[in-house]
């Protein structure tokens, strides 16, 4: 399987590929800015993400709520979102529909400041406000993606800090940190544009000169610190969270090569033999043949940057206690460390790994994703294509030169809920008042 | 503060683009035929990737549950996958995974569904162990057990999980409690409980049957190749043809009805907004679907644009008819914080009038024609989402053309069949107000813009002293 890709650069900057597929009528546009919230500076947690909702609030031309109107009049799907080291913004339209895409985030990219205004700003704080407290504040163990990676980073990194932000820090956003943000991360020579779907070649590159071509290319951004870390953190790390949660649940983060290295695939194939589907380690041992877990994945954070992490999620069934829970999972870690991995293991991972691939590379919003994210991290969309070989060259012993050095104890980073109550008081007794029907 | 307003890329369009001319799209042919012994086969040859999804579907869903076994649908289906022809679950697993093939077994409220993606080559190997699961299961007694266990871990969570239990007590609050919607999909603790391996068995024996069941091959699959491997692996499956279901789906429970379920110091309520709704075969079907993208269905609606893009109360609010063979619920759902719960309440009920007494505007109403109609496409990129097209098909047995006449159907509606669906099928005076969240704070908000005093009760559904 093999996607087509074409690539240009416009003279400020701006990287962009093209991909074409006339399967359907429909076409995808993406943009990455390589911003995220490892940018912020001290005291403005949570703007990158704050910002990236200032974005579907107009531009010069764009009115308030046109942008996400204008797309689904149009009969198209859209949104963004905000990670750690990178902010991406898409719409999937009709073919015929495509210049309208690119008009909106070029009016944007170029354009925004003289649409934002105290009131939208406090109005996209409430928002944000509302969704920490639905994704997290209000959820059982909602707060786990903000304390992993403040337990997994040292403080002065920049992947520490909450991505979400904290209450305060976004009370404090104002519109000259919108204006400053703006103009030293949004400009075209730190961002790619990906198109991909039914287009044609010469169209769109006229359509994408024409749109982005006059905006002007950035004074540059501050550098990122180096962010290189140490292979292991060197000690257990455990952090314990009495949280309003019925039943224990055990996350462990190991530091992992970074994404893209030829490394980062043995561990992503580690993962996979560890946590994903039924047929995983965790899976087999905890769920089904211990009975101590509910459940058990495990993933990467596919970082590029630094380091990466591999982390393991399990729960605890019902009348296990958080010690029983840990000393099972660590048990089957230090069992791997000793044992190493089979090759019918490994053979697993990447039969279902490569499958995944391409059920992925079915959709056009999907395929321009991968495109602007192998060119923002590598400057080589052409890698998307090489993904299925370099986990098929992935063998057990690559993976237990991964393990033997990474899935070792003092590489082991624990957040541990525990319910607030005492684990004897739930169970059995909570479930028993349940009325019959 | 000052912003610049200069322009400083000059020369780039300030007016937003007319469209192209559209191209034609049709949704993918696919064929039906049928085995002898009454299995259905639709196939939809999609060569575009080397990936096929074949769904098999079967009347085994929570509506056909015997009384007093709510959850056995649900369990029955998840057992499939844990021994069947001589390999326990774990072999079955390894056989599946070690060919990259992904298998899923569930059931909903109106069927059971084994749904399977493979790579092309994979696809025999993988079709012939969900003819294993299928047709030979073993429901080995310690994985009804594990699985039981694991469902009842699952409603425990749900206690400390505010929008699982806040969907649960609105089900409790819309259907009268005779009805099966009025319970979870995949049974509450104590029917859950009370389920043995005998009445798996039983359930499997009665509804898993080839008259009735039907495989739906979506992808890099030729009608040829998809007919004879159905052929070889289920063309000698003998059964009977199914018992009528048990009635009693879906009567409401009538009234108004105010709850607060506590959860004290929530930051946020999780509120449902609403009453039983209609049949997926409604007459009134379109006119509904846009009615409800205008009022909470789309980002951009009366609901979301209120609460969220004016108000700042929340970060989504939406709105929905959930579509089964009985009368799924129409719900408002959104999560706002703890101090506006009323204010927000107070918005719902309003925009659900407004959408009763006057007709939308024509821009309203072209906005989400235009959205449904040219989002058709898109939703059809992949096997799954094909293959799931289809199913729908099968299981409210629409007509062979449905998806060839949807856009046309969708550009029909008017304001006026708006205003009418609107008229029939909100019912303001039959709205259930659910709120999860801190009773001290909310209870007495929701109690001001409703009139109704509120029932205040736990997770479990016991009342609260007040």
């Amino acid at each position: 399987m093999h996607i087509p890709i074409e690539t240009f650069q416009l003279p400020n900057g701006l990287s962009v590929v093209l991909s074409q597929d006339h399967t359907a009528p429909i076409v995808a546009v993406n943009l990455w800015y390589h911003v995220g919230s490892a940018n912020e500076r001290p005291g403005r947690t949570g703007f990158a993400h704050l910002f990236e909702h200032m974005l579907f609030q107009g531009s010069a031309d764009v009115g308030l709520n046109e942008h996400f109107e204008s797309i689904q009049r149009a009969g198209g799907t859209l949104n963004g979102s905000t990670w750690l080291d990178r902010t991406n913004y898409y719409e999937t339209v009709p073919s015929n529909q495509l210049e309208l895409a690119l008009w909106l985030e070029a009016n944007r990219m170029g354009y925004l400041l003289p649409a934002m205004t105290q009131q939208k700003l406090d109005t996209q704080r409430d928002v944000v406000q509302n969704e920490r407290r639905w994704s997290m504040d209000n959820q059982p163990y909602g707060t786990w993606w903000e304390r992993l990676p403040a337990l997994a980073f040292p403080p002065e990194h920049p992947f520490h800090h909450s991505l979400i932000g904290s209450m305060s820090d976004l009370d404090a956003a104002s519109l000259e940190d919108i204006a400053t943000f703006f103009s030293t991360y949004y400009t075209p020579d730190n961002a790619v544009l990906s198109i991909a779907g039914d287009f044609d070649l010469d169209e769109a590159r006229d359509m994408v000169a024409r749109h982005f071509g006059a905006i002007p290319r950035g004074a540059g951004k501050p550098p990122l610190p180096d962010m290189s870390l140490p292979v292991v953190f060197g000690k257990p790390l455990r952090e314990v969270v009495p949280d309003d949660v019925m039943l224990p649940r055990l996350f462990i983060a190991f530091r992992s090569p970074v994404f893209g290295t030829d490394e980062y695939f043995a561990a992503s194939v580690m993962g996979a033999i560890l946590g994903l589907k039924k047929g995983s380690r965790f899976h087999r041992t905890l769920v089904r043949e211990q009975q101590v877990a509910a459940e058990a994945t495990a993933f990467t954070y596919d970082l590029a940057k630094g380091s990466d992490l591999l982390v393991v999620d399990v729960t605890a069934r019902p009348g296990v206690t958080t010690d029983a829970l840990e000393k099972a999972v660590h048990t089957e870690l230090d069992r791997i460390v000793s044992e190493g991995v089979t090759e019918e293991e490994v053979a697993r991972a990447i039969a279902l790994v490569e499958t995944d691939l391409v059920i992925t590379l079915q959709s056009a919003g999907d395929r321009a994703d991968r495109l602007s994210m192998f060119t923002t991290y590598f400057g080589d969309p052409g890698l998307v294509n090489t993904q299925a070989e370099k986990y098929r060259a992935v063998t057990a012993d690559r993976v237990n030169v991964f393990v033997r050095e990474r899935l070792v104890s003092t590489n082991r980073a624990s957040l541990v809920f525990v319910p607030r109550e005492p684990e004897e008081a739930v169970g059995q007794s909570e479930l028993a008042m349940a009325e019959a029907p | 503060m000052t912003v610049t307003t200069s322009r400083p890329g000059a020369g780039a369009p300030t007016a937003k683009p007319a469209p192209a001319s559209p191209r034609d799209y049709h949704f993918p042919e696919f064929e039906r035929r049928a085995l002898a012994n009454g299995i259905q086969l639709l196939v939809a040859p999609v060569p575009k990737l080397p990936l096929v999804t074949v769904l098999a579907i079967v009347e085994a869903g929570a509506s056909v549950e015997p009384r007093g076994q709510q959850g056995v649908a649900a369990l029955t289906a998840r057992l499939l996958l844990e021994g069947a022809a001589g390999l326990d679950g774990a072999a079955l697993a390894d056989r599946f995974e070690s060919i990259g093939a992904s298998v899923e077994a569930r059931a909903d409220w109106d069927v059971a569904t084994v749904s399977l993606t493979a790579l092309r080559e994979r696809l025999p190997d993988a079709l012939s162990l969900v003819r294993d699961l299928l047709r030979w299961p073993e429901f080995p007694e310690r994985e009804v057990q594990r699985l039981k266990e694991q469902r009842l871990a699952e409603l425990l969570q749900q206690l400390a999980e505010p929008r699982g239990l806040a969907d649960e007590q609105f089900a409790h609050a819309a259907y009268d409690r005779a009805a099966r919607y009025a319970w979870p999909e995949e049974g509450d603790a104590a029917s859950v409980h009370a389920l043995t391996r005998t009445d798996v068995t039983a359930f499997y024996a009665a509804r898993y049957q080839p008259a009735g069941t039907t495989l739906i091959f979506a992808g890099d699959v030729t009608m040829e190749s998809a007919v004879a491997l159905a052929e070889t692996l289920f063309g000698d499956w003998a059964g009977v043809r199914p018992a009528p279901a048990p009635i009693g789906i879906d009567q409401a429970q009538p009234g108004k009805l105010v709850r607060v379920v506590a959860k004290a110091d929530a930051p946020q309520s999780e509120l449902r907004i609403g009453h039983v709704g209609v049949r997926r075969t409604t007459t009134d079907y379109f006119d509904i679907v846009v009615m409800n993208a205008v009022l909470g269905g789309l980002f951009s609606s009366r609901i979301n644009l209120n609460l969220r893009e004016v108000h700042g109360y929340t970060y989504g609010a939406f709105s929905a008819f959930e579509w089964r063979r009985g009368a799924g619920p129409f719900v408002v759902q959104t999560a706002v914080k703890s101090d506006v719960t009323g204010a927000a309440v107070q918005e719902i009920l309003n925009e659900i009038e407004r959408m009763r007494t006057a007709p939308i505007s024509d821009d309203e109403l072209t906005l989400a024609t235009s959205y449904l109609d040219g989002v058709f496409p898109i939703r059809y990129e992949t096997t799954a989402a094909i293959a799931g097209a289809l199913a729908n098909l099968v299981i409210h047995a629409l007509p062979e053309n449905y998806y060839d006449v949807y856009r046309a159907k969708v550009r029909a509606v008017t304001t006026a069949g708006i205003l009418r669906a609107a008229e029939r099928h909100l019912q303001p005076d039959q709205l259930r107000v659910v709120v999860v969240g801190d009773p001290e704070i909310v209870a007495p908000l929701v109690g001001a813009v409703t009139g109704v005093a509120p029932e205040i009760i736990t997770g479990n559904g016991n009342e609260v002293a007040t």
